[in-house]
């Protein structure tokens, strides 16, 4: 029992991280039908930053909300410069788009950064907590804190602001809101802004329990991606519930299976749900989109 | 690009745009060896051609049937462990091991891609994206079979007492492979069977109204690439005379993808000239060293957004509108 709480919290943990970068491929997959293989870098963006203010003095909060602001203004030059003038063109070349910016990202973080792993100090101390003989991080508590929080702030931030409807207006009908006056190619860059917020913050949490490095937004694209398909492309609570799924599926198969299979798990899931339920978990009822 | 060469109007000699494709490749084939300087070039050059190999297969799956694989590097993976593993662990000879690692692609792409076809959308990018990465752990984690991420070596081929080496032996080898291939993947192009993936790609709801079977072509198209990239991936583990699962890797996959577009889709030259680029440019950015991958990056960003349709088309269309 011990065992499988154990294993439950750590799936939980890493799943919260694949959440919240699903949520923003979510994000932007509705505004534009755009995936972007970029949205991983924003996660590294994120940890790498923080790292190195932190390294300098700046103090930790300071040094997260600088990141975090930091990955923002990357994820809008990205919009700006990379996908507005490709406006028009197929998705297999916005992918491609997305995939030399990330490279590009990467790319420049080996430069400016480095290329070690870092760890940033836990935000509470690391005295674990214990449940019913398992232990819990006081980290894990964070992560799993900021992603509801996040998921709270993203759906007020949907159904309560007029910026928000308006992107859930353009999610339905890209063509229906440009007619009632909404300015599509703004709302775009909002949609990444917030999707780099999202991924820095998740960024920021998990590097005191998984590290950080420059090539981390390749595996964290993978992993959002995968959870994004899980759960239903476009759905954002399709995203949540996958990318916890997706780590909790990969910490009770590195428990109770094979560490070292401990990544295929979750891409053997992908092919299952392909195959029965193509759509995914939550695609079918598409109803209420970001 | 061969359409619209087609309607453009007649010169005094009609030569079949596919012709000229065929003949263009085979004579630069043929010529280069004359100029380079060394032996490097050669090496470089036949690692154009095997990959070139792959990329023509994958232009026709994603120029014709409109489908992406994230995960083609898997396929080039299964034909360069098959020579490798064949020959160390069987006993197997290397060439009924590639003929064996090409059977087992093919049968592992209609696996995969019989269920996905029923489906639209960009479906076999996800299947294809997950089995890739499945494919390159396994060969990362089997050292006892795979070597692990080290990779293992591949024996030299020997044909009746003959030894199988050289820069210059490869490179008429790989070129010769693909220079067949493009003879083949043309004669596709302009079969019945070309002709339907086309009219799919253009409009599926139109291409099932005459009676297109989509499913089916979809996964003939996906089988063939599947089938190139493993000759490929063989080749080029007989080749270089070693593996790593980096062959098989999603980085691996994502270049051949963006050698199809910078290319330009549809087009078998473009897919050469694509080729070319990622595998050269790399060699030539390493002055660059730690710059490299933002520089690759950054061009095929730039690629992408100002030569939408690729380089081939995009290079025609100028040369068109120039002339007239």
């Amino acid at each position: 029992m011990a065992e499988f709480l154990q294993f439950a919290f750590s799936g939980l943990t890493v799943g919260a991280v694949y959440a919240l970068v699903a949520l923003g491929f979510t994000l932007i997959y509705n505004a534009s039908d755009v995936v972007n293989f970029a949205q991983g870098d924003f996660v590294m963006i994120g940890g790498m930053s923080t790292v190195f203010l932190y390294a300098t003095g700046v103090p930790l909060p300071l040094a997260a909300i600088i990141a975090i602001l930091t990955a923002v203004i990357v994820g809008l030059l990205l919009h700006r410069l990379a996908i507005e003038p490709a406006r028009g063109a197929s998705p297999v070349t916005l992918i491609i788009i997305t995939i030399g910016a990330s490279m590009f990202i990467r790319g420049v973080a080996q430069i400016v950064f480095d290329k070690q792993f870092h760890q940033l100090p836990a935000f509470s101390g690391d005295r674990p907590i214990e449940i019913l003989g398992a232990t819990l991080l006081p980290q894990s508590l964070w992560v799993l804190g900021g992603g509801l929080a996040v998921f709270v702030a993203l759906w007020l931030f949907l159904e309560r602001t007029l910026i928000g409807k308006a992107v859930l207006a353009t999610a339905a009908n890209r063509l229906g809101a440009r007619l009632v006056g909404i300015n599509t190619a703004v709302i775009l860059a909002i949609a990444f802004g917030v999707s780099a917020s999202i991924g820095a913050l998740a960024g920021v949490l998990a590097t005191p329990i998984t590290l950080t490095r420059f090539d981390l937004g390749t595996i964290m694209t993978l992993k959002g991606f995968a959870a994004a398909m899980l759960g239903g492309m476009g759905s954002p609570l399709g995203a949540v519930v996958g990318g916890l799924l997706l780590g909790l599926i990969e910490a009770f198969g590195a428990g109770y299976i094979s560490s070292v299979y401990k990544d295929g798990f979750s891409f053997i899931a992908i092919l299952v749900v392909l195959f029965v339920m193509p759509r995914g978990l939550f695609g079918g009822r598409s109803v209420e989109r970001v | 690009m061969t359409d619209a060469a087609a309607t453009s109007p007649p010169s005094r000699r009609t030569w079949s745009p596919r012709l000229v494709s065929l003949v263009f490749v085979t004579v630069v084939v043929a010529v280069l060896p004359l100029v380079f300087p060394s032996n490097y070039y050669l090496r470089v050059a036949s690692l154009v051609w095997t990959s070139g190999l792959a990329v023509v297969g994958l232009n026709l799956l994603m120029g014709l049937a409109g489908q992406v694989s994230l995960g083609h590097a898997a396929f080039l993976g299964i034909g360069a462990y098959a020579v490798a593993i064949g020959p160390t662990h069987l006993g197997v000879p290397p060439i009924p091991s590639a003929l064996a690692g090409i059977a087992l692609s093919a049968l592992v792409a209609w696996i995969v891609g019989k269920p996905i076809f029923r489906l639209k959308g960009y479906y076999l990018a996800v299947a294809t994206l997950g089995f890739g990465l499945l494919l390159a752990l396994v060969l990362t984690s089997e050292s006892a079979w795979t070597g692990g991420p080290d990779g293992m070596p591949v024996e030299r081929v020997e044909l009746f007492g003959w030894r199988v080496t050289g820069a210059l032996t490869w490179y008429w080898i790989t070129g010769v492979a693909l220079i067949i291939g493009v003879a083949l993947a043309l004669n596709l192009e302009a079969s019945p069977t070309g002709r339907a993936l086309r009219a799919l790609h253009d409009s599926e709801v139109a291409a099932s109204v005459v009676g297109v079977d989509a499913a089916r072509l979809k996964l003939t198209a996906f089988v063939v690439a599947a089938v190139y990239a493993a000759t490929s991936g063989a080749l080029l583990a007989l080749m270089n005379g070693f593996v790593t699962p980096d062959t098989a890797s999603f980085m691996h996959s994502v270049e051949f993808v963006t050698m199809v577009v910078i290319g330009g889709m549809g087009s078998v030259v473009g897919a050469l000239v694509g080729a070319a680029i990622l595998v050269a440019l790399p060699q030539a950015l390493t002055v660059l060293q730690e710059y490299e991958t933002a520089v690759l990056g950054l061009l095929i960003m730039v690629f992408m957004i100002f030569l939408r349709q690729g380089i081939v088309p995009g290079l025609i269309g100028l040369f068109r509108g120039m002339r007239r």
